[in-house]
């Protein structure tokens, strides 16, 4: 394991730009990367999976359906976007939640611990491999979403989850996404697109169909969510949770999808540019300066910044 | 130690007259928090704005003084005792919760309200705040912050930092900023740095929490065994199920019958440990995990599983769990509590040890602890009186550390590292990896001045060397 780890950080060495690419499923993610970069690839593989653990040990380049399907043979899933070509590093790296976001919660809870190697070409370690630990500065919350700008991710263990005993999606035209969201007990998923809502319920099948019931005779079962989010031609809009209705007033209906009870909607119009706040922008690039002092580590990247 | 009269006197140009402790006495009880450790106090005051925290902090900075953030001091890492005679800002004057937003599903608070009354200030909108630490009736949000806090519910729920949002901080330079977001995550995550920082990155002075809808069903169960091997088999058995419960915790005998002599809360004292298992969520999910849970406990020898038959019933077993620690007063006057995370795997392995060590250096342990996610807070007995008792107690709770980590555990599950394990970081990371974590702390404050010496140890930054700090009693 160390000297697969090694190997890694040897690729990346201490000089030169570098890019680390996953599963080039989100290439435009932040900026688009410096064409004349080294590319490096972290290694792929599960390393060790202890079911009762609920944890697992992957190398960052393993791909996410490959992981999430050794996952679900024992019954078990991972909190993060189960995309075709995606890589688990790219995916922690770019840290963009799942459309189950309001019931699994944030892809930024699931890593445990990472071994990662920074600016210098050293192999750092944060976290720690149990589910609960508050040991020391939770690094791993700031690698996640940094597009690997701090450090490439090589080795990963994650915290793994239960799948439902039963799991039923349901639509229904023109019923108010926000009254279904109070209505409901913790549901896996709300979404909406100005016209239709679509909600995911999950658990045991009795409550499943007494929250259906909830929904009442206008919501349908349907058979698959509705639509991956996101897409070249589709951009990122953050917002409280309860803007998302006059978000969707301004739009047409269809034009947009919205992850009621989150604040995200994908749509073809970009947002508005929002200024980090100068001290804000100071703290990141001291982090960054720290990190990566010859800024080499996945350049033209920048966390937060809209995409291309 | 009186307070410095010049310090003083400029504290109370900011806060006011009634807002400085001006007498030696008083001033002392903030040189210590809930753990064994005492520091020295430089002043202390209580702000009650976010205006008056950042001009009590720039203060600091003119003067080039250390400031050491603390809430109601129930810390039990020594994370809030003051260190390099410190202005001590005590936050709990800004104890207002500003906003409950049931469309955002978040509260605005500020960092001294009380974990329990934001909860029961919650409770008419059928939300609740998750973390739920056994001092929560006393603990701050602001401190639950401060200690990325766990509490009992954490297995289902998580720790803190997934429960907050957002924070205004003001930073060691005094500057104002706003991490996080009320909406989904943004670029570089700030906030999740924060959280569990210990106060050396900053003073949060206003929190948006993410509420926690209220379970429609509760079912708790208490299960009895005449081994703890059976029992901590038991705990690794139930999650290995696929379930995971709201909270599964495990006492053994000595401390079950501690808290029968306390509170009577009806747990056979004849029982080598029980488990206390709680399942919430809709009702046929949780009628099946506790159908689940009875037949694995049976399956595991159990001489008696028992459902709560009534929120009565539940809530006095719950006051036997969350009083524990109170009733151990009745046995010796003092104990030393400890907090490590191992895999559910080991448990039963780790806590064979942690009798072992404590027989060896003839101590007294009771363990009553988050069996589910492998947290365990072996709680050593002793009379501080005795001479040379607290040289055993340090010994035997490092040995019990040293354990913890050689099964693949962690130093902390909930408790943090404070001053009590700073020493022992080098244990779970290398000289790099702290390196990378004294990084990013100088990031948020590069003159040291915000809780100082407190989670890394001595040489995390080059050419550092700071020892055990002067005036500190242990």
């Amino acid at each position: 394991m160390t000297r697969v780890l090694d190997k890694f950080a040897t690729d990346i060495g201490a000089h030169g730009a570098v890019v680390c690419v996953g599963g080039n499923t989100q290439p435009t993610e932040g900026g688009l990367q410096d064409q004349g970069a080294r590319i490096v690839r972290a290694p792929a593989g599960i390393v060790s999976y202890e079911p009762s653990e609920m944890t697992v040990t992957v190398y960052a380049g393993t791909p996410v359906t490959e992981l999430a399907n050794a996952l679900a043979a024992h019954g078990q899933t991972i909190a993060m976007p189960i995309a075709d070509g995606s890589t688990i590093g790219g995916a922690l790296a770019v840290g963009r939640s799942s459309v189950f976001h309001l019931g699994h919660g944030n892809v930024r809870d699931t890593l445990l611990q990472a071994r990662f190697v920074n600016g210098a070409g050293e192999l750092v370690k944060v976290g720690g491999p149990t589910v609960k630990n508050v040991t020391g500065f939770d690094l791993c919350r700031l690698l996640v979403g940094s597009l690997g700008t701090f450090g490439f991710f090589g080795e990963v263990i994650l915290r793994t989850r239960p799948i439902a005993a039963s799991t039923q999606w349901f639509s229904a035209l023109q019923a108010d996404p926000f009254a279904t969201r109070r209505s409901l007990y913790r549901p896996a998923s709300i979404m909406w697109d100005g016209a239709t809502t679509w909600v995911c319920l999950e658990g045991h099948p009795e409550d499943v169909a007494a929250q259906a019931t909830i929904l009442g005779r206008q919501f349908q079962p349907c058979s698959n969510p509705p639509v991956s989010l996101g897409g070249p031609e589709k951009h990122r809009w953050a917002m409280e949770p309860k803007e998302l209705r006059s978000f969707g007033a301004e739009r047409s209906p269809g034009s947009f999808m919205a992850l009621i009870g989150i604040g995200e909607a994908w749509c073809s119009q970009p947002p508005p540019a929002t200024p980090t706040e100068p001290r804000i922008q100071q703290l990141e690039q001291s982090i960054k300066t720290k990190m990566d002092p010859a800024c080499r580590l996945n350049p033209g990247r920048t966390p937060g910044r809209r995409s291309t | 130690m009186a307070p410095n009269s010049d310090l003083v006197d400029a504290l109370i140009d900011i806060v006011g007259v009634h807002g400085v402790v001006t007498n030696a006495a008083e001033a002392n009880l903030y040189s210590r928090d809930a753990s064994n450790m005492t520091g020295a106090v430089g002043a202390v005051c209580f702000p009650t704005s976010t205006s008056q925290v950042a001009a009590v902090v720039a203060l600091a900075n003119r003067l080039g003084r250390p400031f050491v953030a603390r809430g109601s001091g129930t810390g039990l890492a020594g994370g809030a005792v003051p260190t390099g005679e410190p202005i001590v800002i005590v936050l709990t004057r800004m104890n207002r919760i500003i906003d409950i937003d049931i469309d955002n599903m978040v509260a605005w608070v500020e960092p001294g309200v009380i974990n329990l009354d934001l909860t029961r200030a919650l409770g008419a909108h059928k939300m609740h705040f998750a973390p739920d630490p056994s001092s929560q009736q006393s603990c701050t949000i602001g401190g639950n912050v401060a200690n990325n806090s766990g509490g009992p519910h954490c297995l289902a729920y998580g720790v803190t930092s997934p429960h907050i949002a957002s924070l205004e901080v003001v930073l060691p330079d005094a500057s104002i900023v706003t991490l996080g977001a009320v909406g989904p995550p943004t670029g570089v995550d700030l906030r999740g740095v924060f959280v569990g920082s210990e106060g050396t990155c900053g003073i949060a002075t206003k929190i948006a929490v993410r509420l926690t809808p209220n379970p429609p069903a509760v079912r708790t169960l208490l299960l009895a065994f005449d081994n703890t091997t059976a029992a901590t088999d038991c705990v690794s058995a139930i999650i290995s199920a696929g379930l995971v419960p709201a909270a599964l915790e495990m006492m053994d005998q000595k401390i079950t019958n501690a808290v029968e002599d306390f509170v009577g809360a009806g747990y056979p004292r004849d029982a080598a440990a029980v488990l206390l298992v709680e399942i919430d969520g809709l009702p046929a999910g949780c009628d099946a995990g506790a159908a689940i849970v009875r037949t694995i406990g049976e399956a595991h020898g159990a001489m008696s599983v028992r459902l709560a038959a009534s929120e009565g019933e539940r809530l006095l077993l719950w006051k036997g769990r969350k009083t524990a620690f109170g009733a151990v007063a009745r046995i010796k006057p003092n104990y030393y509590l400890h907090d490590t995370v191992v895999p559910r795997s080991a448990l039963t392995k780790v806590l064979s040890e942690v009798y072992e060590i404590a027989d060896r250096y003839d101590l007294i342990v009771m363990n009553v602890f988050h069996a589910g996610d492998g947290n365990l807070h072996p709680l050593l007995v002793f009379d501080g009186r005795l001479p040379g008792i607290m040289d055993r107690v340090h010994a035997a709770g490092e040995e019990i550390v040293r354990a913890s980590l050689a099964a693949g555990g962690v130093l902390s599950g909930e408790h943090g590292i404070g001053l009590e394990k700073r020493d022992l970081m080098s244990l779970q990371f290398s000289p790099v990896d702290l390196v990378a974590q004294d990084m990013v702390r100088s990031c948020f404050d590069p003159r040291g001045l915000a809780n100082p010496l407190k989670v890394l140890p001595a040489g995390s930054r080059c050419g550092e060397g700071h020892g055990v700090p002067d005036g500190l009693w242990i």
